[in-house]
């Protein structure tokens, strides 16, 4: 028997009043899997993003994550699973506070999680800093003191602080430079095969996806389009 | 090959003391697409800035532009040369129709009635594919999608017929498909105007697709300037070979090339080649002497090592280093 996918997806509907932005999409995820959703801006990638934890809850359509439907469960059941599948925005300066330094933002989702004790919290935040390619004296920075690229490695070491299975990398290098961008995809390549984890990899530019990703998922106005 | 339009000389811009532009000198050929490329903080903005008299207060700058024998570039600006932004959205006057935006521009220029000018806005916003432009020259900067709002950009950098058009990582907000049908639209209309085009952008298949020169800069300084073709070929600078190199399709299994490091700081230089400290090939003098451009084979390269640049230049990289675990 094989062993149950990451992620199961089954008839994901996405609506905002009357549009409908998802309609009926369907795909698996195993753990140590890139997929990769491509398509046009607005055709639906981001709500799919927003809506597998449900952040957005879907119309209908069912989001297994290790076989349980969260599209089933309360806010309060969901608590628990959240800290599991992570989200990694395109704005690295965006998706960090401007006014907590990097090591606090790091810091909160082990507090959030009761998880935090003053001993070795610390040390973990250090690693986990040393663990995206940043020397953990860049903990004492705020976001506007560090450039793009290490930005967005402290977002991916804030997602990595909740020791997720799933990350969620929506648009994760399009706003980087060239050279940049390879060493955060080289380090979430990395990550990738030490750790087993699950990407849904959200991503508009062709060679990028075509070199990342393991399979591609085309979408084009909310539907898969045939491969 | 044709005229100079644009000529810039020994161009240096800093800010409090320190240098962010160090002594560039390019030409723009008439009608000629010239790509500028290189990192975050290589001084392309700025450079794109200055060429249209544009330069943030509190910059010192020193040296030449002169476009067509001109160094009034601000009396020029709009007139002669006219600037497609980054982001469309921020350039639109979110509180005036687009097609008042226009006919403004055209007004400020050419000596035409309103009727005329609103008749030139129209016919802009027609050119650059904005359906039933008579009508949505009436509408407003929000009533755009992405994709229009840069094509109204581009309709007013082009409305005045300008000799050239500096165009700031025109598609850097937009996706794939927005980005081709942009840069095919400013294709189209600088042919249809005549004029030479400055692309600054980070986008190498861009410069593949679109540019007839590239000029490569890195920490401030000419890199190298050629031919596009021979420049994404057989890149003679080793910075330009590495800019290649991280792209996808050289990768090596998983691996991208990502150099260790990053650019030197302004003001935190290093005695020799700004790119030394990343350089596979940096011996000697190049960690003493900043090299200056020279001609090779056609083209300008700042690099001591040039000569040992090898074919393919991707070569130069180890790909394997891993991130620390």
């Amino acid at each position: 028997m094989s062993p149950s996918p990451l992620l199961d997806v089954r008839e994901l509907v996405v609506r905002y009043g009357d549009f409908t932005a998802v309609d009926r999409v369907s795909f698996t995820l195993d753990a140590g899997e890139t997929l990769a959703l491509n398509g046009p801006s607005g055709c639906g990638k981001s709500s799919i993003a927003l809506a597998i934890p449900q952040l957005r809850r879907p119309h209908s359509g069912e989001v297994l994550f290790e076989g349980r439907d969260l599209t089933e469960l309360s806010e309060r059941e969901l608590r628990p699973l959240r800290p599991r599948m992570q989200l990694v925005f395109q704005d690295p300066y965006g998706s960090l506070s401007p006014r907590h330094r990097i090591r606090d933002a790091v810091a909160e989702p082990l507090k959030v999680q009761g998880r935090w004790n003053s001993a070795d919290g610390p040390l973990r935040v250090a690693a986990l800093l040393e663990r995206v390619g940043l020397d953990p004296s860049y903990g004492d920075r705020l976001p506007h003191e560090l450039s793009g690229g290490q930005c967005q490695r402290a977002g991916i070491a804030r997602a990595l602080a909740s020791e997720p299975r799933l990350l969620i990398l929506d648009e994760p290098v399009s706003a980087l430079d060239p050279s940049v961008r390879a060493g955060v995809l080289n380090l979430l390549a990395d990550l990738q095969d030490d750790l087993g984890l699950g990407y849904l990899f959200i991503c508009h530019d062709p060679a990028v996806v075509r070199h990342f990703a393991h399979r591609v998922l085309e979408m084009r106005d909310g539907r898969l389009s045939a491969p | 090959m044709s005229d100079v339009v644009l000529s810039v000389r020994d161009l240096r811009i800093a800010f409090d003391g320190v240098a962010a532009v160090r002594g560039l000198s390019f030409d723009v050929y008439e009608r000629e697409v010239l790509a500028v490329v290189g990192e975050s903080g290589a001084g392309k903005s700025l450079t794109a800035r200055a060429l249209l008299g544009m330069v943030p207060r509190g910059a010192t700058t020193s040296g030449q532009i002169r476009l067509r024998g001109s160094d009034d570039l601000a009396a020029l600006r709009g007139r002669r040369i006219a600037l497609v932004p980054q982001d469309a959205l921020s350039a639109l006057s979110p509180v005036h129709a687009v097609g008042d935006q226009l006919a403004a521009a055209v007004r400020s220029v050419q000596r035409v009635s309103r009727r005329q000018a609103r008749a030139l806005a129209v016919a802009a916003l027609d050119r650059v594919g904005i359906p039933d432009a008579g009508r949505r020259a009436r509408a407003y900067p929000h009533e755009f999608s992405g994709g229009m709002r840069q094509r109204a950009v581009i309709a007013m950098a082009m409305v005045n017929e300008p000799d050239v058009v500096v165009a700031d990582e025109p598609t850097t907000a937009l996706d794939t498909e927005r980005q081709e049908q942009v840069l095919r639209v400013l294709a189209e209309q600088r042919e249809a105007v005549g004029a030479a085009l400055v692309l600054v952008t980070h986008d190498m298949d861009a410069v593949r697709a679109h540019a007839d020169r590239a000029l490569v800069l890195y920490a401030g300084r000419l890199s190298e300037l050629g031919p596009a073709p021979d420049v994404l070929e057989r890149p003679r600078a080793p910075y330009t070979a590495s800019l290649l190199a991280s792209l996808p399709r050289y990768a090596r299994g998983r691996r991208l090339l990502a150099l260790p490091g990053s650019p030197p700081a302004p003001g935190a230089l290093p005695a020799g080649c700004a790119f030394a400290a990343r350089c596979p090939l940096a011996a000697g003098r190049c960690h003493t002497e900043e090299p200056e451009p020279a001609d090779v084979d056609g083209r300008l390269v700042a690099c001591h090592r040039t000569d040992d640049v090898p074919h393919p230049a991707t070569d130069l990289f180890d790909f394997q280093e891993k991130q620390p675990a």
